[in-house]
């Protein structure tokens, strides 16, 4: 669905127990559903619906969308350092596609 | 409108009469661009495991859906502090609650202008 | 009168404008919104200012004489001279021009010679647009300028209009920081500019706060700064002054861009700072204004006052202070020699075109107040006249020079109400609707009763169309009988009327530049006049 690789800022080293941010970007027009084209007709809605983040399979984060979201959804959070291992990410559109990416962090 | 919101919002809180405090919704006064307003909902909360923010819901009043995001979060998040961007038709009243883990409903909102712009000093 | 103007000469002098008890360690000096005017020049303060909600009857809320009762003035002096339009233009011809860069200068380097250890000068921004100059060089004459002063630091709003490009490279031209602690990025939502500048002033640290106007891209062209967002952003302002006390600071200053209302606002809101030097709003206030533990600064605008605050700073906090709005009397200052010829070089490529007359006023030509001035009054005259429209818009700008009746016009005076980078004159049909959208909106800029929704601009200024106002109403109520001056008929909502205006903040606007628009009309009628405004009906 997205054109480009979603990306993702997750610092690469962290404190046990630190608390830091997390941000994310895809790029997504998130069409509404109420806009017309230039034949007149409606363009039907097709927005990312869901979004959630894993840290070593824990949700740490889900979220469910509308279409008052701006296009290229922008999401930033936070998440607390535990164990060294991997954030996942995923965003799932109105066809049920997801799209994924992960990174690693090292905790000491 | 204000009456749709209040209805999705109870369907999102189990129908708990939310309270104020805890949240903060931050978002400019005027928006610079409708399309694309920032907005950034903070709730206190320690975070630990028997005390958590569980859901943070995004309204507004002025949008052909009411509901804009839902988050549901977990201890692990150690911050319920989430930023995202949202679309304003038109200059209304944007509404944030949260829920926290013991049930209760925390909500707070927000006038935000969008406006023909011009002129200045 | 000649007479007059001598003695007033005699009384005012270059020492008696430098006559100040100073105090402490630090000596804050500070001007702002000197709009690229190098040279002296006439501006008269406004005869309305309305304040709404809190901010109504007070400063700056003031003007002629409830202005001097207030602040315990006599008419007929220099003060009223310099903060009011109290008797403006017998008072102009007794006391002269106000302004110049070079003789800003003299009092500056003054004050630096005096106090060499103690001083920090701050610039609170639109200082690289107004003039013809500037215009031509996209910022750098003023740039050029700023540097020889030996300017501190500082804040933006106007610089952004000459695009996110040109900024940066200015940025790099510049020998001191350019502070914008309010910007972030579109994309990550991070900062874009440095925020602080710390200063080591007799052994008291002082962290000045840098804070751009926070409504730029939405009283300015968006597509000028495509990839930055502003606003107030209160918690980025905490955030700083926590940094800043991380760093050691003795002393908080915010040199901000808001607009006197915002900041005042701002101040009991905002824990921490100890002085607000406020620009945008162009108000001049002679005294300091006190919220909370915060002291806020007024200097006005266009070079015609430097003001001067002297702290004694004592474990972290003031505990004395002296302050003073010297106003820049330019008849009784010689001018620095240095700056002097700074001036003359950054202004001699354009010399030639800026010294054209094209023609002459009969009236007092002025644009600073809230609803409309004479100088705009003239600017729509001409938009109708030379695009056959019924009605006129013309932006409610603070800026702007005055000329006094029998002055000729020049191509520099008529640039410094006009020289915007987005300058097109359209012309377009509205209806009614249209139009009451646009007063309404731009009215809510100007008297909504949060000074967090205002955007420190006057009311957009109408030619050929009169109408009511109660400032008092919420948007959408303020505005009512609408009138089409020609036939004297109610404007109707369905009806479409030809509209011409200038600086459209939309992309792709179409028209001859408004500079052109209106010098050929001021060529073609040569001797200018405008009758007293009675068009609009004011509701307090
Ligand atoms: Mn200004
Ligand atoms: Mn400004």
């Amino acid at each position: 669905m997205a054109t480009k690789p979603p990306r993702v800022k997750v610092p690469k080293t962290a404190k046990k127990g630190e608390v830091f941010e997390i941000k994310t970007l895809i790029t997504h027009p998130m069409e509404t559903g109420n806009r017309k084209g230039k034949d007149g007709k409606k363009i039907p809605r097709m927005i990312i619906n869901k979004f959630t983040c894993t840290y070593n399979g824990n949700e740490i984060l889900r979220a469910d969308m509308n279409t008052s979201i701006s296009a290229n959804p922008y999401f930033a959070f936070y998440a607390r350092a535990t164990d060294s291992g991997t954030f996942e990410f995923a965003w799932t559109d109105d066809n049920g596609k997801t799209v994924k990416t992960s990174k690693n962090i090292a905790v000491s | 409108t204000p009456e749709e919101v209040a209805t999705a919002l109870a369907k999102l809180t189990g129908g708990v009469t939310p309270q104020s405090g805890k949240i903060t919704l931050k978002l400019p006064e005027i928006a610079e661009n409708g399309a694309s307003v920032p907005v950034t909902l903070i709730v206190d909360s320690p975070m630990t495991a028997d005390n958590y923010v569980k859901q943070i819901h995004l309204l507004a009043e002025g949008n052909p859906t009411p509901e804009v995001v839902s988050f549901y979060l977990t201890p692990a998040a150690g911050k319920a502090d989430i930023s995202t961007r949202m679309r304003l038709g038109q200059t209304q009243k944007v509404v944030a609650a949260a829920v926290m883990s013991d049930g209760s409903v925390y909500s707070t909102s927000k006038e935000v202008k969008v406006t023909i712009g011009g002129c200045g000093g | 009168s000649s007479l007059g103007r001598a003695a007033a000469g005699q009384k005012i002098t270059q020492e008696k404008l430098l006559q100040f008890d100073p105090v402490g360690q630090v000596t804050l000096l500070n001007f702002t919104d000197i709009h690229a005017q190098l040279v002296p020049l006439y501006f008269r303060e406004p005869s309305t200012n309305l304040g709404v909600g809190k901010s109504a009857g007070i400063p700056p809320h003031l003007t002629g004489k409830d202005f001097l009762n207030y602040f315990k003035l006599r008419a007929g002096t220099m003060d009223a001279y310099a903060f009011t339009s109290d008797d403006y233009v017998s008072l102009a011809r007794q006391y002269g021009r106000v302004g110049g860069l070079a003789h800003m200068a003299t009092l500056i380097k003054a004050i630096r010679a005096e106090r060499p250890d103690n001083t920090v000068l701050i610039d609170c921004g639109d200082t690289w647009q107004g003039s013809y100059g500037s215009l031509k060089s996209r910022g750098e004459d003023m740039v050029t300028a700023m540097n020889a002063l030996g300017v501190d630091v500082m804040v933006p709003h106007w610089e952004f209009t000459y695009g996110e490009d040109r900024v940066k490279e200015l940025i790099k031209k510049l020998k001191f920081p350019f502070l914008a602690g309010n910007v972030k990025d579109n994309e990550w939502q991070e900062r874009v500019f440095d925020s602080i500048a710390y200063f080591e002033r007799s052994g008291v640290k002082v962290a000045v706060i840098g804070q751009a106007f926070p409504y730029t891209p939405i009283a300015n062209p968006r597509y000028m700064v495509p990839d930055w967002s502003f606003g107030i952003n209160e918690d980025m302002i905490v955030e700083n002054i926590a940094e800043a006390k991380s760093n050691g600071a003795d002393l908080i200053v915010l040199a901000s861009h808001n607009g006197f209302d915002v900041d005042r606002k701002l101040a009991g809101r905002v824990e921490g700072i100890d002085v607000i030097l406020t620009g945008h709003t162009h108000d001049a206030i002679p005294a300091l204004v006190k919220v909370k533990d915060t002291l806020l600064v007024a200097a006005g605008s266009h070079g015609k006052f430097l003001a001067r605050l002297d702290l004694d700073v004592q474990g972290k906090k003031i505990v004395n202070h002296s302050f003073k709005m010297i106003p820049i009397l330019s008849d009784a200052i010689a001018p620095d020699p240095e700056i002097a010829a700074v001036v003359r070089d950054v202004r001699a490529p354009y010399l030639k075109d800026i010294s054209e007359i094209l023609g002459r006023t009969d009236s007092l030509l002025y644009r600073r107040g809230n609803f409309n001035g004479s100088f705009d009054d003239l600017i729509c005259q001409a938009i109708r006249q030379e695009r056959d429209t019924q009605i006129a818009l013309s932006p409610g700008f603070r800026w702007g020079a005055t000329l006094l009746p029998g002055q000729a016009i020049t191509t520099d005076d008529l640039f410094s109400q006009t020289a915007i980078t987005y300058p097109n004159c359209y012309r377009q049909e509205m209806t009614g609707a249209r139009l009451k959208t646009i007063l309404e909106d731009v009215a809510d800029n100007l008297f909504n009763a949060d000074p967090y929704y205002q955007q420190g601009g006057d009311m957009v200024r109408v030619g050929g169309m009169g109408y009511a106002i109660d400032i008092s109403k919420t948007i959408g109520n303020r505005i009512s009988e609408m009138t089409l001056l020609d036939t004297g008929e109610q404007i109707d909502a369905k009806k479409t009327y030809t509209v011409g205006g200038w600086a459209s903040v939309n992309p792709g606007t179409e028209g001859p530049p408004i500079y052109d628009v209106v010098s050929d009309y001021i060529r073609r009628k040569k001797v200018v006049s405008v009758p007293q405004n009675n068009t609009i009906k004011v509701t307090i």
